[in-house]
């Protein structure tokens, strides 16, 4: 099983360097000239000129790319066009209230999502079970903003709690304190990724629990708790890591929409302003990074997906 | 090993002649009868198509129209002459969220056909090709699929700008992939059935066995699919326009219009002008999503168990 | 019998009986219409019938269960004096798995594959707190051991899917018996194996039934099988109960038709001698199909040879209007042969003659008039038919492909092979799940008569279907050969069904012919070590015959392992009784022939076998 984990991770690793292509040329197809986005209309050919020998962008193609990749690879993300600060700079004047949203986002809506999703493949056809299904069937079609709104509807509006806008830093704080900070945009992203994985753990359990060997340990008398947490679980535990890991990789999106939405700084903001400033340094280097984590977590998905096969654990 | 002594014999009674019939197999399925749930997501869905179509004439106001030219109207309450009240450039939010209908709408339909036609054609070309290209068309496509579809959104409308037709070719390459793949999945498992290769024994050529015997059979899995794919089309360009990177301004589009309004939940005197386009979008992607289901929960059938 | 057992105690009973489906819309619909009778201690109960009789869902009301969608509507079912129909599962808990357990038809299906053998194996009665862990694990080891699995010490250290299918049946029935319950439910459970491997397993039973002293309930549709380990049979058609009574009786003295007519279905082995005289007579004209030293396997290898080879060296003939039966147990490649025939699998080396003009070896190459006359019908109906296509379009299809017809006359060439197969006209207009299996099966060997061809080869057509539709289906070959002389080659791992149809045999193992000659000749001696084992597991409808083949089959047996295919030397040498270290494993055995057709492929003397 070692050499299929290891294929994965190769096949991992291509993955990215095919994600760093189309990231480096895709930014690449930028009609107009860096250089001269970069200085204005009124800069001298020669000025142009020497920014151009300056950011590389006299070299071939592919070796722009390399020395892109190469640079990356060591920890140089370059300098942003639009503001001349190293991005790694950047990065690190933000990353935090990024990070912090989505690990607390992951801590607490995904044992809940679980919790769940599982209670309600025990008692399959209960109400609980369908007053569930309803709500996430509903939440999983509707966009984050409108969860977003919802959120905020009831909280501000109709109990006055919290605001609509995250203010002030998070610097300093204790857990609960940045749990009361950011409450609104991690309850709204738990609740994005509740819906899916309430849906998807609610399945896999499912699935397993209509296996034949429960029924066979049904017909021998196991009771009902041993069933769920001995036989069943055991074996829902792979396609369970699989939709978790999965769902996070979808964090990596969700938080953009959030950051916008409740107005806080951070690792998608920068992003969206780099779009909107065509600085292509700054999109290049943060959508790897945003790149990388997704291709990350979805290895982690494959990976846990046969770790827990049986077979492949225990060969003959 | 001792018998017990007794040896009782029971016939049941006959008829000389009877013939036992062999069971039959399951008995033919009844057509598609929706449920309640079914027929919310209809109607609703229904009625969004409705206004897309004939919005722009029910409007009261154009989309960039003034109810109240000349007073202070911004995120003002519902009232005479603005059913909904007013957004943040003092426009009507009912009419603009009836040419929101047929812009978002329309630009998701068309994204999602051309994701599908691509998708399909190319995912079952890759089924039926010989393995090396099918593996090469996988490679790609996966290359695609392990991006997170915003963050590919960005990099194009970075790259050209957002206009419509770049969004309509950007969603449709993004969601062809996952097009793909499914119709592939699909695809091969067809292209493994005994009839398939019945067909391929009697010397049937490869566009008959695509056409007669994969697609009859791949028709039903992938129709309820493109209903998923339109919803998750529509949250793509919505949250792209949300983000100020779709539909541009002052054209009217429900994504955009959650954006433009924002400042309304902090210092507007009503907050509709937010609540109506999200609650749009919301209302519009879960009808769907309860169509689908409920049409998936009725087919049932060894293929269509494929969501 | 080891025990003192009262054996009047009636351990189980139904007593007018009724199960009912619950349709989508609220709808009752009855499965099991008032059944019933008793089982006693040390009794053996068969209930018989066919798919949709009924008999898994009344052997499951035993145990007080019901299958998700179905419930007890009606009557009782008494486990030692109680209803079981009235309890909750609670209440049902202490009996299951201590009074009663089941024995499934798939033991890989059974078994959870991410728990060790042996805990599952003991969990019943530890849970019940009828023994303790220590007390299990003995009386696990000690039903191992009777069980005669290989390693008993250790094999409950295992996961499932570490040991083999007729292994894992085993372990499933010292699952069944460690709680030392009153009623054992056996359902199906030697179906799903090989005819050699099935009598290991049946042996085991039957010893530990009787050393255990327990009841009970076995369900099949196997007729043969039932002979031999059943005390009464309960014979069941939809639902309800035809004839029921001691096991004597009902098979040699049945008095239901419908009885009579399952007995009918099972064809007995030809005796030595009988049979079709074969005469010695060459043919003048070229055989239908022949295939001339043929190897073939799958994968890519080295040398353009394929990674694995299945066949090696075949040769066989067929003859016009003649049928070959082509019998082997599971791996043996009697599939890949007609695959290679039918051009779906192309040979590595040899060659495949239609009309004594060599095929090309692949389907793509070959015109469409050679794929014409080579047609092939598949075991299972289900895939082999377009679900999304009418009978009249699966059918039309390959007559206007091949001959051209069109519209009415193609309707009319229709409603034709509909009649050929016994089918009414109105079928043209259904789709295939409209239709029963053995019809579906009619419809495939319809489509491929449509072409008008010389040979249709047949993959176990007949092994998914009940007994009595399987023997339809073989009258309707016979009849069709008899009026179109159509060549058919049959292939089959039921030895009975293929002796009574066949003209010719070929016995396969390994991928290698073992034996090959007219029905009447294979089947009498000499013979091939191998198609001598294969004869002597066949069940017969006899009472006793386990016990007198077991005895034999002692002597004769080696290791009951799966079948490897080698290289070189013969492929049954583990196997073989009377295999001579040295010769046997290194050399390839010569073909003998006994001048009437019978070869027989052994490093032994003819007059040694």
């Amino acid at each position: 099983m070692t050499s299929l984990i290891l294929r994965r991770l190769g096949i991992g690793l291509i993955t990215v360097l095919a994600v760093s292509i189309i990231i480096f040329f895709g930014t690449k197809i930028l009609p107009g000239d860096a250089a001269q986005i970069r200085l204005g209309q009124e800069a001298t050919e020669a000025n142009v000129a020497a920014l151009r020998e300056r950011l590389g962008l006299d070299q071939p193609v592919y070796m722009q790319y390399l020395s892109w990749l190469m640079n990356f690879a060591s920890g140089d993300l370059g300098t942003s066009l639009s503001s001349d600060v190293p991005i790694t700079n950047l990065i690190s004047d933000r990353y935090q209230n990024t990070i912090i949203v989505s690990t607390l986002t992951a801590l607490i809506g995904v044992p809940i999502s679980l919790m769940l999703g599982i209670m309600a493949a025990m008692y399959p056809g209960s109400v609980y079970d369908r007053i569930l299904t309803f709500i996430s069937v509903s939440l999983v079609a509707a966009p984050e903003f409108f969860t977003a709104t919802l959120l905020v509807l009831i909280f501000v509006f109709a109990l006055g709690v919290g605001n609509a806008v995250v203010v002030g830093s998070a610097d300093g704080k204790g857990f609960f304190e940045l749990l009361a900070h950011f409450a609104l945009p991690i309850t709204t992203l738990s609740f994005v990724i509740a819906s899916q994985l309430i849906r998807m753990s609610r399945a896999a359990v499912l699935n397993v629990m209509n296996s034949p060997y429960i029924e066979m340990a049904i017909l021998k008398g196991v009771p009902r708790k041993r069933i769920i947490f001995r036989h069943a679980l055991l074996n829902a535990i792979g396609p369970i890591v699989n939709v978790v890991a999965l769902n996070l990789a979808y964090l990596v999106t969700g938080v953009i929409v959030v950051e916008i939405y409740f107005g806080y700084p951070g690792l998608a903001t920068l992003i969206v302003q780099g779009v909107q400033t065509r600085d292509f340094v700054l999109i290049q280097g943060l959508g790897m990074i945003f790149c990388m984590t997704y291709v990350v977590l979805m290895l982690v998905a494959d990976i846990a997906a046969f770790v827990s096969n049986p077979r492949l654990r225990h060969p003959k | 090993m001792n018998k017990p002594p007794k040896t009782e014999h029971f016939v049941a009674p006959f008829e000389e002649g009877i013939s036992f019939e062999e069971l039959q197999d399951a008995p033919p399925r009844a057509g598609y009868k929706p449920t309640m749930a079914g027929w919310v997501g209809i109607v609703v869905v229904t009625f969004w198509a409705f206004i897309a179509f004939a919005g722009p004439w029910l409007a009261p106001y154009g989309e960039n129209e003034l109810p109240f030219p000349d007073a202070y109207s911004e995120f003002q309450v519902p009232q005479e002459g603005a059913r909904l009240g007013t957004d943040v450039e003092d426009r009507d939010i009912l009419s603009r969220v009836m040419f929101g209908a047929g812009r978002t709408i329309g630009i998701s339909l068309a994204a999602t056909l051309l994701a599908y036609g691509m998708g399909v054609v190319l995912g079952i070309g890759a089924a039926v090709s010989s393995p090396k290209v099918d593996m090469v068309m996988s490679r790609i496509n996966d290359a695609f699929l392990s991006l997170p579809t915003i963050m590919l959104g960005l990099v194009v409308v970075a790259a050209v700008g957002s206009s419509i037709p770049v969004l309509i070719v950007t969603a449709g390459f993004i969601y062809a992939s996952v097009v793909f793949r499914l119709s592939r999945a699909i695809g091969m498992e067809i292209m493994v059935m005994d009839f398939v290769e019945s067909a391929k024994a009697r010397g049937e050529g490869r566009w008959w066995i695509i056409t007669r015997e994969i697609w009859p059979n791949a028709r039903m899995p992938l129709i309820t699919d493109f209903g998923l794919r339109l919803i998750y089309v529509i949250l793509f360009i919505s949250s792209l326009s949300f983000l100020g990177l779709g539909v541009q301004p002052p054209q009217a589009d429900w994504g955009s219009m959650v954006r433009e309004n924002l400042g309304a939940l902090q210092y507007g005197a009503s907050i509709i002008p937010v609540l109506a386009p999200a609650i749009s979008i919301a209302t519009l992607t879960v009808a769907i999503n309860l169509v689908v289901d409920d049409v998936s929960a009725h087919g049932g059938g060894k293929l269509s168990g494929r969501m | 019998m080891p025990k003192d057992i009262d054996t009047t105690e009636v351990i189980f009973e139904a007593r007018n009986l009724h199960i009912s489906a619950r349709a989508e819309d609220g709808t009752e619909i009855p499965i099991v219409k008032g059944v019933d009778f008793k089982v006693r201690r040390g009794e053996v109960v068969a209930l018989i019938g066919e798919s949709g009789s009924g008999k898994t869902t009344i052997s499951l009301s035993a145990l007080g269960y019901c299958k998700p969608g179905l419930e007890f509507t009606g009557g009782e079912a008494m486990l030692l004096g109680e209803d079981v129909t009235k309890k909750t599962t609670d209440e049902l808990r202490p009996s299951r798995g201590e009074n009663v357990a089941y024995l499934a038809q798939s033991a890989a299906a059974t078994f959870n594959p991410s728990i060790r053998i042996n805990e599952q194996v003991t969990e019943a009665p530890v849970l019940h707190k009828t023994k303790s862990q220590a007390e299990a694990n003995e009386k696990a080891l000690a039903l191992y051991r009777a069980l005669e699995l290989p390693d008993p010490e250790n094999i409950g250290d295992r996961y499932p899917h570490q040991v083999s299918g007729g292994q894992l049946q085993r372990l499933m029935a010292a699952m069944a018996l460690c709680g030392d319950p009153d009623l054992l439910v056996l359902d199906e459970p030697t179906t799903a194996l090989d005819v050699t491997t099935q009598i290991e397993v049946l042996k085991a039973f039957k010893h530990v039934i009787q050393e255990e002293g327990a009841a009970a309930i076995y369900v099949t549709h196997d007729l043969a099988v039932v002979a031999q380990v059943a005390d009464h049979i309960v014979v069941l058609y939809n639902g309800e109960v035809k004839e029921a009574g001691p096991t004597d009786i009902i098979i040699n003295r049945p008095q239901h038709p419908y009885t009579k007519r399952l007995m009918n279905a099972i064809k007995p082995l030809p005796e030595p001698g009988q049979g079709e005289e074969s005469s010695d007579e060459h043919l003048r004209d070229d055989p239908a199909l022949e295939v001339r030293k043929v190897d073939a396997g799958y994968g890519k290898g080295v040398n353009g040879q394929p990674l694995v080879k299945i066949l090696r060296d075949i040769n066989v003939s067929i003859e016009r209007g003649k049928t070959v039966g082509i019998i082997g147990e599971s791996g043996c490649g009697k599939s890949t042969l007609a695959r290679v025939m039918a051009g779906l699998l192309p040979a590595c080396d040899g060659e495949v003659l239609l009309d004594g003009n060599v095929l090309p070896a692949a389907v793509e190459n070959r015109s469409r008039d050679q794929l014409r006359r080579v047609q092939f019908v598949y075991q299972m109906a289900d895939t082999a038919l377009n679900p999304r296509q009418y009978v009249r379009d699966i059918l039309g299809r390959p007559v206007e492909f091949y001959t051209g017809l069109k519209g009415k006359k193609k309707r009319a060439r229709v409603e034709e092979l509909l009649e050929l197969v016994e089918l009414p006209t109105s079928f043209a207009d259904r789709f295939p799940h409209e239709l029963s299996g053995g019809q579906k099966q009619r419809v495939n060997l319809a489509r491929a008569l449509a072409a008008e061809p010389e040979v249709v080869l047949c993959d176990e057509v007949t092994s998914a279907l009940d007994t009595i539709v399987g023997a339809n289906v073989i009258d309707l070959l016979t009849r069709l050969q008899r009026e179109t002389g159509v060549s058919f080659v049959f292939i089959s791992h039921d030895l009975s069904t293929v002796a009574s149809f066949a003209d010719e045999i070929v016995v396969l193992y390994a991928g290698r012919v073992a034996e090959q000659g007219s029905t009447d000749k294979v089947l009498s001696p000499p013979y091939h070590p191998y198609t001598k084992l294969l004869v002597s597991s066949v069940p017969e409808t006899r009472i006793g015959w386990l016990e007198e083949a077991t005895q034999t089959r002692e002597a004769q047996s080696g290791i009951s392992g799966g079948v490897t295919l080698t290289e070189i030397g013969c492929p049954f040498f583990k196997r073989c009784p009377q295999a001579i270290a040295g010769t046997c494993d290194k050399i390839d055995p010569p073909r003998r022939d006994d001048g009437h057709g019978n070869i027989i492929e052994c490093h032994i003397e003819l007059s040694n076998l």
